[in-house]
């Protein structure tokens, strides 16, 4: 393996061709199966939420119905505990679930980006003093410090996105410090830094082009972890109260005796929309940074004997 | 005697994330809108002078440092304050909860950790086969489910064979201890069994990556070229080196064992911790909250530390 460990540092030092942002999305998901499930999984549930107001076949602030209505012709899913339609409730739900996800990962990977970068490419006395900040906020557990924060600042749909995004940035920031520190140190880095080039101009120009797709991946996996945790905190009654979002519907549901009543249709559903995109992104994320990192392992041991077998390219199948 | 270095470290870390965690609830809960006194001068009839005295009985006209300092001496007494909700010292509050939540959560821990473990090392010994598919995507399956929702369909599923909340039945009659012990068990079994099926998946899929890493080292070369047997090579060798990372990383997820409380005693209303901060936070309960919270860090620091001590005894390259 000693030899094979120093491959990944070989094919990082090579620049990967230039090349748009979709374009690379779409050298991820070819070849890998995994990665274009996860990828039309995600896209659907997007669309869905962009044209939510067109295709929501009731209003979500509406009774239609009898109160627990079972699924019927009308009402695919039956209707909740107000009698509203539950199709109608997921695909708005959908929507903002999606926003608070994508929000608060941007802001997750804004803050852990601008701590990594910062820390990998000036290094010294900095890196050790972020770092450390960070190995502190690492060990204290994200949603009971949300839970203390949303519960102080009070239910509102752009504090739960502050709060999920302020405190989920910790992982973002050690990933992209070890990137960062390996760019930093590339030849046409130190070229440009010998012209003269400024710290700023480096890093916008040099470092963050090269780090981008990680920001991507980061991205597309902080989602899952951000609607993860958005379910949690609306279950614990600290969403705000008129946003209907996959976890107000899953706290609704639990709160409103649907399981007592028999009312299934209330509370599957939303649970396996949250699973659904939340593997969506972790496949598709899994696969990009898969892509970064193409390493070639071997295994020696295998239930068909003896054989050499190379893991690249399978995604997260060959995490 | 890099060893003792490396525990000296180990444990300067965690007294100084330990004073961060209190710093960090000193000031979060001092940001609160309205303090102590005006929270009680709500009632009719309030006077200045009223308002007057209770400052000084809370404190809160001292300067900030030494009503930091004055929190800090309390914490050290195991004084976390007096609960809005029922009166009694927090701490009394949060005893008892804690030795509820701790059997709970350790069972389910217990068990994630042996299905996780067993899974993971099947999935990369047999690697590619249908076998190993089933069992990575059920895992990331798990991975994905909200924890209350699973909770919730555990009580779908089960309604009526198991009790749905709470951790005793009250209307048992003189039971005997016997008795007594499987109407537990009767009650821990689906908190556990939630805590399990969420926290696997993750375990599966690191113990696999860990696994499939070390068989492609050289020194499972070697002991296959020994010929010892697939069994020994997998136990010895492979999954002993496969360990080390594993450690590290379970000792990460306690973060989500704590979440993983709150939401689960929440849907089953098991007494417990976690319990107790869904409370509080419906009653706007702050010292409980705040307590509890001071709890669950300190827990959480608490198990990252013996990972770290764990991971010196494991790992023979920390100790040369």
């Amino acid at each position: 393996m000693s030899i094979v460990m120093n491959e990944p540092e070989l094919v990082a030092e090579t620049p990967p061709p230039k090349r748009s942002r979709g374009g690379f999305i779409g050298e991820v998901v070819r070849g890998r199966p995994s990665a274009a499930v996860g990828a039309v999984l995600l896209g659907i549930f997007i669309l869905i939420a962009i044209f939510a107001p067109y295709i929501e076949p009731y209003n979500v602030h509406q009774q239609v119905g009898p109160v627990f209505a079972p699924p019927s012709e009308q009402h695919w899913l039956g209707l909740d505990d107000g009698g509203i339609d539950m199709v109608s409730l997921l695909i708005q739900g959908g929507r903002i679930s999606l926003v608070v996800g994508f929000a608060a990962a941007l802001v997750a990977t804004f803050i852990g980006g601008g701590i990594g970068i910062l820390s990998g490419y000036f290094g010294g006395a900095t890196d050790t003093a972020l770092m450390r900040f960070t190995d502190y906020f690492l060990v204290i557990p994200d949603v009971p410090l949300m839970i203390v924060v949303a519960a102080i600042w009070g239910p509102s749909l752009f504090h739960i996105i502050m709060v999920i995004g302020i405190l989920l940035w910790t992982g973002t920031a050690r990933i992209v410090r070890a990137q960062v520190k390996s760019v930093r140190e590339r030849v046409y880095v130190k070229r440009a830094r010998s012209l003269g080039a400024g710290h700023g101009r480096l890093i916008l120009l040099h470092v963050l082009p090269q780090i981008a797709p990680l920001l991507i991946a980061n991205v597309v996996l902080t989602v899952a972890v951000a609607i993860f945790d958005e379910t949690a905190l609306a279950f614990l009654g600290l969403s705000d109260p008129s946003a209907v979002s996959w976890g107000t519907v899953i706290e609704h549901a639990f709160e409103r005796t649907a399981i007592s009543s028999g009312a299934w249709w209330a509370i599957v559903p939303p649970g396996i929309c949250v699973a659904l995109v939340i593997m969506g992104c972790f496949l598709l994320g899994q696969a990009i940074e898969d892509a970064l990192n193409p390493r070639l392992k071997v295994a020696y041991l295998s239930v068909k004997g003896f054989r050499l077998r190379p893991l690249v390219g399978q995604g997260p199948s060959a995490l | 005697m890099r060893g003792a270095d490396y525990v000296i470290k180990r444990s300067g870390f965690a007294l100084v994330t330990i004073f961060v965690a209190i710093t960090l609830n000193f000031l979060l809960f001092r940001a609160l809108p309205g303090n102590a006194v005006s929270n009680l001068a709500r009632v009719p009839h309030a006077t200045a002078a009223l308002r007057e005295a209770l400052t000084r009985e809370f404190g809160l006209d001292k300067p900030k440092w030494e009503q930091y300092l004055i929190y800090v001496k309390q914490l050290s007494h195991l004084n976390f304050g007096i609960s809005y909700a029922n009166q009694q010292p927090v701490w009394n509050n949060l005893r008892t909860k804690l030795g509820n939540t701790i059997p709970m959560a350790a069972l389910g821990t217990a068990f994630a950790i042996v299905i996780g473990v067993g899974t993971g090392v099947l999935s990369a010994w047999r690697r590619g086969t249908v076998l190993d598919q089933v069992s990575t995507n059920l895992a990331i399956a798990f991975y994905a489910f909200p924890t209350q929702w699973l909770g919730l369909m555990l009580l779908i599923l089960f309604a009526g064979v198991l009790p749905a909340n709470g951790m005793s039945n009250p209307f048992l009659f003189n039971p005997t201890f016997w008795q007594k012990v499987v109407d537990l068990a009767k009650h821990m079994f689906l908190p556990s069994l939630t805590f399990a099926l969420t926290l696997y998946g993750e375990y599966t899929l690191i113990v696999r990556s860990a696994m499939l890493e070390t068989l492609g080292e050289d020194y499972v070369l070697t002991a296959r070229a020994k010929g010892l047997s697939t069994w020994q090579v997998v136990r010895k060798h492979a999954l002993r080196n496969a360990m080390l990372p594993t450690i590290t990383l379970i000792a990460l997820s306690l973060g989500y064992i704590v979440a993983g409380a709150i939401l689960i005693e929440t849907v089953f209303s098991w007494p417990g911790i976690g319990l107790a901060v869904y409370k509080a936070v419906g009653d706007r309960d702050y010292p409980m909250l705040q307590g509890a919270f001071l709890v669950l860090t300190l827990s959480v620091v608490f198990f990252n530390f013996v990972a770290d001590l764990l991971y010196f005894k494991f790992d023979p390259r920390i100790n040369e």
